[in-house]
């Protein structure tokens, strides 16, 4: 763990990225729900889900909550794989069998992880690869300062 | 949405970000000019705030859903507050990137929010 009271500048970035699409999926997320939950109910649940996620993933960086940034920043990478390609090849499991390609990710039944985070520009595939290099690269900092 | 309108926004929203990620790249803390680019970005978005609210009295309603039109605006206007009040407790050069980064989430949200009143249907 750093000594470091305050965050470093380009995780202040990281943070500030992170709080963007965490308050972009959420409002989208509660929308849909409250709006046509039962249009594509698996979608707009795992975009809550991974809403949640980003929130959690925000304050974890920003309180430095390493173990806890490690588990959401990996979930959020697992989940944008797993969605993305179930959502360019298999939408039927995710509910989306009769939407059109890219309405996946940009219409009405759009969330935040559909065709790896197109919607909203791949960052929801960039940022947690640049999380989990940027927590990587902490680690081993503070080991070598440990030695 | 106005299209003249639409396109002042997302022009202003996406110079200001730019401004500000570069200014904040090389070391600039935040400024005069990089406070000042966010405040036009927030009174833009007041100013689409009232077009919202006016044009469809005119008759000039959205395609799309008017709720996630406004949950996308109402989004866009608590950016800027939020980027300045970091960027005036927190002056390093971050902070000024930080301004960056919302005036460019600004201009993507403004034009999914046009797409969502002109383009996109139900």
């Amino acid at each position: 763990m750093s000594t470091r009271r305050k965050l470093a500048g380009p995780a202040r970035i990281l943070v500030a990225v992170y709080a963007v699409l965490a308050i972009a999926a959420t409002g989208r997320s509660v929308f849909q729900i409250v709006d046509r939950f039962d249009e594509a109910p698996i979608a707009f649940s795992l975009s809550a889900a991974a809403a949640v996620v980003y929130v959690v993933a925000t304050l974890a960086l920003a309180f430095r909550r390493d173990r806890l940034a490690w588990v959401t920043i990996g979930f959020e990478l697992v989940g944008v794989l797993v969605v993305g390609a179930l959502t360019l090849l298999a939408p039927a499991a995710v509910g989306l069998g009769d939407v059109e390609l890219l309405d996946r990710a940009f219409g009405r039944e759009g969330t935040v992880w559909a065709l790896f985070g197109l919607g909203y520009l791949g960052v929801p595939l960039a940022l947690p690869i640049i999380g989990l290099l940027y927590l990587g690269r902490g680690r081993r900092a503070a080991a070598a300062v440990a030695r | 949405m106005i299209d003249v309108f639409t396109v002042v926004l997302i022009g202003v929203s996406v110079l200001a970000g730019v401004l500000a990620v570069v200014l904040g790249l090389v070391g600039r803390k935040p400024s005069d000019v990089t406070i000042l680019a966010l405040v036009i970005v927030e009174l833009l978005l007041i100013a689409q705030v009232v077009i919202a609210i006016v044009a469809p009295l005119g008759g000039n309603h959205p395609t799309g859903n008017l709720g996630e039109f406004w949950v996308y605006l109402a989004t866009a206007c608590l950016m800027p507050p939020a980027a300045l009040a970091w960027a005036l407790t927190d002056r390093t050069r971050w902070s000024t990137v930080v301004l960056g980064v919302a005036a460019l989430a600004i201009a993507v949200m403004a034009y999914r929010m046009n797409q969502i009143w002109n383009v996109q249907l139900g």
